[in-house]
């Protein structure tokens, strides 16, 4: 098996904590595993994006190859569709919140941008932030998006919940718990919508 | 029993690599792609026990000179940085060439082509075939790991300081490492020769010649090194040369097995035997590499005949900014596989200072003060988060170009009759190079106004300690700043007012004024919080 993914987002926003869970999982799996990340400048509240491979055979390239990833992972819905060129065209599926995070004057309208999500082929659009209050965990959206995209990564979710809890673990039984929900609740919007 | 593994990013490798080696010292100065060596270093619970060196340094020349006093001392050390930190150290680092090393040194440079968070992008290698050193450049996370150690054999075998050269992409990207058993740090030991290091001419001449003599051997080694391999194959219409990273994305585009012959180049000066070999067999090279185009000018010579060299110089691969697997396809004529256009309505996101920042409200005074006052075209800037004062919606800063630089370009601004005539710059960068600047326009009773814009610490890097350490005003009265025009102010919105009017009573001061916005970083601030709260 292989997955290549762009983990996409603003900086600060936190896109590596899913990064982490999956590379958890990936390990635990035996995969094979290349992340490469951005640091710097650019984290100041740019646009951030981390190249995430896994495989059960050596991984070369740190990049994905442009029209070769098969997920976009996106905490923010214009970033999910600035890395469309990275996408593959016949298979690739956007994994994407729908909240947007307006720190420019020039943020697109918001009835258009979602109307562009509609128009991708394979889309799963998810209000993160609304589904982690639904499951009392303000602040994880960011598990909520882990959870939907983990359908479409070939890891095993029960290798991914126990993630959850290894890198949880040090903050308390409360935390992982909420995280395991927005996990699970993710998941569970991700399986309804994609099979239309 | 089965080895250690870990998932850490290339820098980590670097820095695990040097303590399993038995390093005594790190040197660096924070920058992007480099800093996070230094940082695992900081926090490796190993280096603690071992009580390995691992503080940061003033600037690169510092830290280099710092890793050179270590080496004399015949213990292990590494300096750290990015590549325009090289620029800073390259006094100590080409004349390390010469005086050669004690104790292994390694002199680790990230360069960042596509300057993703740099000014330039400058290639290392270029730099250290200056000085004269052997460099290695690995193509992945294990190499850089494994290339320590040799890094640090071949060092101590020719006595010769050596570069490992890194690039972004492997700086900052995980995999996964397995890690061999540490081995014993270096006993304390003086150089045989007590004057290898006294570069006086009469001895320099006798060294610089034994630099000179290593070079042949340095060729043997990398003509030999497992890291430069021929890799045959039975298509010769054209032969690669593929280098560091390069490999990787030349590998990937044929899923492990190039149908051209290739030489895989890591550890240089580059393998001429190899190349040789290449060249004769193949009816053209194609010359993939990192950065700038080193070894297809050296392959191409003056005369550019005899073999068919393709590359960055000739228009197969883009003349700047970094690789990737697509440009690498480009160049072969293999198939375009990129996905979608994005969307006419995606909008770009640059980066902007945070919320709360204490430059944004030094910056709303200035252009109060200043900009609007006497129109754009009056600071110079420097290096740091505050550079950012250059777009919307301050549009106040009119230079960046090197660390220290705002100061002394001020003061040769002021010289020819600019008026007013400002800098800001950080403390961290005050502290790297802002403070001989200042010092020249003590002496020469410039008429500028210096705001260093203190928050206490690194920002731009991720919050490193800063050498100012609280001291800004000590150290500006100390270089000779008259104190009554030395203004220390706390920048923010109930203090506008105040500001405004410090800044337009010192620009009417006909002398050197430094104005202190002093304030701490919101980025420390909150982990400082959140640290407090636990």
């Amino acid at each position: 098996m292989k997955c290549d993914m762009i983990l996409a987002g603003v900086g600060g926003q936190g896109i590596l904590s899913i990064a982490q869970i999956f590379g958890y999982a990936a390990v635990e799996s035996g995969l094979y595993l290349k992340q490469a990340e951005v640091h710097g400048m650019s984290q100041r509240g740019g646009d951030v994006q981390s190249h995430f491979r896994i495989s059960d055979k050596p991984i070369w390239s740190d990049l994905v190859p442009m029209g070769k990833a098969d997920i976009i992972i996106s905490v923010e819905p214009m970033e999910s569709l600035r890395y469309l060129p990275w996408l593959n065209p016949e298979t690739g599926w956007i994994v994407t919140n729908t909240n947007p995070f307006i720190n420019i004057d020039n943020y697109p309208n918001v009835d258009e941008l979602m109307a562009e999500l509609k128009k991708q082929p394979r889309c799963i659009a998810i209000d993160g932030d609304g589904i982690a209050k639904e499951v009392n965990n303000a602040r994880g959206m960011n598990m909520v998006i882990a959870g939907a995209a983990s359908l479409f990564t070939g890891l095993d979710i029960n290798i991914i919940r126990k993630g959850v809890e290894v890198i949880f673990g040090s903050k308390g039984e409360e935390i992982v718990k909420a995280n395991l929900a927005a996990i699970n609740a993710g998941w569970e919007f991700a399986e309804k919508n994609s099979k239309k | 029993m089965t080895k250690k593994k870990m998932m850490i990013l290339g820098d980590e490798a670097i820095a695990q690599a040097a303590l399993d080696a038995g390093i005594s010292g790190f040197y660096a100065y924070p920058g992007t792609p480099s800093t996070e060596i230094m940082e695992y270093a900081q926090a490796s619970k190993a280096a603690a026990e071992r009580n390995v060196h691992r503080t940061w340094s003033a600037n690169e020349k510092t830290a280099v000179e710092g890793a050179l006093g270590m080496s004399y001392a015949g213990k292990r050390s590494m300096a750290m940085m990015k590549h325009v930190g090289l620029n800073v150290a390259m006094d100590p680092f080409v004349n390390s060439g010469v005086t050669g090393a004690n104790g292994g040194c390694i002199v680790t440079v990230a360069d960042d082509p596509s300057m993703h968070s740099s000014q330039d992008e400058q290639d290392s290698r270029i730099l250290a075939k200056f000085a004269l050193l052997p460099i290695f450049e690995p193509s992945n996370q294990q190499e850089a790991y494994d290339m320590v150690f040799d890094g640090y054999e071949l060092s101590e075998k020719y006595k010769t300081p050596v570069l490992m050269r890194v690039t972004t992409r492997l700086s900052h990207s995980r995999s996964g490492v397995e890690l061999r058993d540490p081995i014993a740090p270096n006993e304390l030991k003086l150089p045989e020769n007590k004057r290898q290091f006294v570069l006086l001419p009469a001895l320099a001449k006798k060294s610089y010649r034994r630099t000179l003599e290593n070079q042949k051997k340095f060729m043997e080694e990398s003509e030999n090194s497992k890291w430069n391999a021929y890799i045959d194959a039975a298509d010769k219409s054209l032969g690669i040369i593929a280098c560091g990273l390069a490999f990787n994305y030349l590998m990937e585009n044929f899923d492990g097995v190039c149908p051209y012959p290739v030489v895989k180049v890591c550890q240089y000066p580059a393998p001429k035997k190899l190349i040789a070999r290449l060249a004769s067999e193949c009816e053209k090279v194609l010359v993939l590499e990192e950065g700038m185009p080193m070894v297809e000018e050296a392959l191409r010579g003056l005369l550019d005949k005899d073999v068919k060299v393709l590359g960055r110089m000739s228009g197969e691969l883009p003349r700047d900014g970094e690789l990737n697997p697509n440009l690498i396809a480009a160049a072969l004529g293999l198939k375009e596989t990129i996905g979608k256009d994005v969307p006419a309505l995606v909008a770009g996101r640059p980066p902007k200072l945070c919320p709360g920042c204490s430059h944004a409200d030094f910056y709303a005074a200035y252009v109060e003060a200043v900009k609007d006052k006497y129109g754009d075209g009056h600071l110079f800037g420097d290096i740091g988060c505050y550079t950012l004062g250059a777009l919307p919606p301050f549009q106040a800063v009119n230079s960046c170009v090197d660390m220290g630089a705002s100061i002394t370009m001020a003061k040769g601004a002021a010289d020819a009759g600019m008026f007013p005539a400002c800098a800001v710059i950080g403390d961290s960068t005050f502290t790297h190079s802002g403070m001989t600047g200042l010092l020249d326009a003590v002496i020469d009773k410039a008429n500028i106004v210096v705001f260093i814009s203190d928050n206490s610490t690194t920002g731009m890097t991720g919050g490193q300690k800063s050498h100012a350490e609280g001291r800004l005003y000590q150290i500006v009265k100390g270089l000779g700043v008259d104190e009554n025009h030395i203004r220390v102010v706390v920048p923010n919105k109930a203090n506008h007012e105040e500001m405004v009017k410090v800044i337009t009573e010192e620009i009417e001061y006909n002398g050197v004024s430094v104005i202190i916005p002093q304030r701490e970083c919101m980025q420390t601030l909150r982990r400082k919080t959140k640290a407090a709260k636990k």
